[in-house]
């Protein structure tokens, strides 16, 4: 291809965009609401994931044992949990750290200093982290079937919920997925039909000129990517604002519950969707026009 | 050999002869055939008429010769290419040695004059340069010098058919085929039309015309080829417009 035909072909791309103005602002639309709808989701979702996956990282079991258990028992306990799969990260805590902890926590160290003994002397136990919350049943289910286990303190409510929640997650996203999916082959293939009226024409007469098919449609699937582009950055821009503005309004309004709504920074959200979106976007934008046009080039 | 393979008669070809139409047939999904047993052979630089009523198959035969259609049966051959077989990517090399012109003009209406004509260069990837020195020489031939910065809606009937003759002569086509290319216009413009054409087929080029205009026809005897339902019913040098409606 020569360098100026090269160049034509560009530029005739950009300006087909402003030829059909009616025309590319539908397509623009269509893209950019089914991106927004996908990109706002997105960010719903992957935040969701991530307050559930914080909490599911404070999800533990803690393991007591019988008075007169001896640390050598109690380590060896510790061993055999630790290998089990469920188990994330296993923790001992003695009766001293425990004591530590709890003057720390509640007492002032001054008032704590009228205790000469510990009061906690009984306390020493495991704190077990778990790789799925949904298996803490299971590992309850061993851990008292060891004698010398006195007392199991489980996260049970939080533990079911959190499974609940996450299995939720899946069927909402696969579900929304697929209405969008439709959604857009819908209003996609909407557009390409008014384009293909508009094209048609223009389209025949290159064919009796004695265009390739290259030719032909070389500048409408520029203005394809570049309608696609633009259908993917407003959306972004948009979705920008809206999660800041959002992020903000919530975690002053709900303060307390800023501690268990960790939202992620719109810059880890865009690490992801960035790229996505411009591939749908531009993706879309490639496909229908080479569609439309291949539809017209068997003059 | 016991096994006798059906192989196509070969169609015999004048070296002067530019196109040749050998027992064509075109049916339509509906109707009666659109043509029906076209023999014809035109040679370069003949200046041939297409006259007949509406629904004669005039258009058709036009269709044909470009190959936007393939015949049902027959075999036409232009300018050396066997059209029942034309692989598709051959087509457009095939089309730029015609040029086209319609009763509509088919002009790009976003486009000025200028990018109406260049277009057709831009699509055989002439240099820009070349371009810029083509496309003024082909509109003052045409007698629109002045005008190639104008909007296509701006001009006139007449104009507009100039500008479509003008991309339709700009890649010197061996055979330029017209389809009533004066059907919307006036007399005196159609006149007009008319004696560019002559002047074209003087450079060399074959054109061929399909019209309503007796009168002209008659003028300018030239050769006629009168159809009738898809039949050829009269083909004569310097023949007359027999009026078929
Ligand atoms: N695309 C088509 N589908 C079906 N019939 C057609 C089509 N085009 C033309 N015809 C029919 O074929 C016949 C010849 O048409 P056409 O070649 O356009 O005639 P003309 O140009 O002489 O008026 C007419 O009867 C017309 O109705
Ligand atoms: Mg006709």
């Amino acid at each position: 291809m020569r360098i100026s035909t090269f160049f034509y072909t560009l530029q005739q791309g950009v300006r087909n965009i402003f030829r059909n103005k009616l025309f590319s602002l539908a397509s623009i639309a269509t893209i950019t609401s089914c991106l927004f709808l996908f990109g706002m989701f997105y960010a719903i979702v992957v935040n969701l994931q991530h307050i559930v996956k914080t909490a599911e990282e404070g999800v533990s079991v803690t393991v007591f044992y019988n008075e007169g258990t001896t640390q050598e028992r109690i380590d060896e306990i510790g061993e055999q949990i630790a290998k089990r799969t469920e188990v994330s990260e296993i923790k001992f805590v003695s009766a001293e750290e425990a004591w530590d902890e709890f003057k720390q926590d509640y007492l002032g160290e001054e008032y704590a200093d009228g205790f000469t003994e510990n009061p906690l002397a009984n306390s020493m136990h495991h704190e077990i982290y778990l790789s799925d919350v949904s298996l803490q049943n299971e590992l309850v289910v061993y851990i008292q079937s060891i004698p010398e286990v006195r007392k199991i303190n489980r996260s049970e409510i939080t533990a079911s919920t959190l499974t609940g929640v996450n299995s939720l997650i899946a069927y909402i996203s696969v579900g929304i997925i697929a209405v969008l999916f439709a959604v857009s082959i819908f209003l996609i293939s909407n557009t390409v039909t008014i384009g293909i009226s508009v094209r048609k024409d223009e389209i025949e007469i290159m064919k009796y000129i004695g265009a390739t098919d290259f030719f032909v449609r070389c500048p409408y699937v520029i203005e394809g990517i570049l309608i696609g582009a633009i259908g993917a950055a407003i959306p972004l821009v948009i979705i920008y604002f809206i999660y800041n503005t959002a992020i903000t309004y919530i975690t002053g309004r709900f303060s307390v519950l800023s501690e268990l709504l960790q939202f992620l920074p719109v810059q880890t959200i865009y690490q992801n969707l960035v790229p996505i979106t411009f591939a749908v976007g531009i993706g879309i934008g490639f496909l229908g026009s080479f569609v439309t046009v291949r539809r017209h080039l068997r003059v | 050999m016991p096994i006798t393979k059906k192989k196509k008669k070969k169609l015999a070809i004048g070296d002067d002869e530019v196109i040749v139409l050998d027992n064509v047939c075109k049916s339509y999904e509906t109707g009666a055939p659109a043509l029906n047993g076209v023999s014809l052979r035109i040679k370069r630089g003949e200046f041939v008429f297409i006259i007949g009523g509406s629904g004669s198959g005039k258009s058709t035969l036009i269709k044909l010769l470009l190959r936007e259609l393939i015949p049902t049966s027959g075999a036409i051959n232009v300018l050396g290419y066997d059209l029942t077989r034309i692989r598709h990517g051959k087509i457009p090399q095939f089309r730029r040695k015609l040029g086209i012109v319609f009763q509509d003009f088919r002009l790009l209406p976003d486009r000025n004059v200028y990018e109406n004509v260049a277009f057709a260069q831009r699509i055989v990837q002439r240099p820009r340069r070349e371009i810029r020195k083509n496309v003024p020489a082909i509109l003052s031939q045409v007698g629109l010098a002045g005008k190639y910065k104008s909007k296509i809606k701006r001009l006139s009937g007449g104009e507009q058919q100039r500008v479509a003759i003008a991309r339709a002569l700009i890649n010197r086509p061996d055979i330029l085929l017209a389809d009533e290319p004066t059907g919307n216009l006036d007399p005196k413009n159609s006149e007009e039309i008319m004696a560019l054409l002559e002047k074209v087929n003087e450079g060399g080029t074959t054109v061929i015309v399909v019209t309503h205009n007796g009168e002209i026809v008659n003028k300018m005897k030239k050769r006629v080829v009168a159809l009738n339902k898809g039949v050829i019913i009269s083909d004569e040098e310097e023949g007359e417009y027999v009026n078929a409606d």
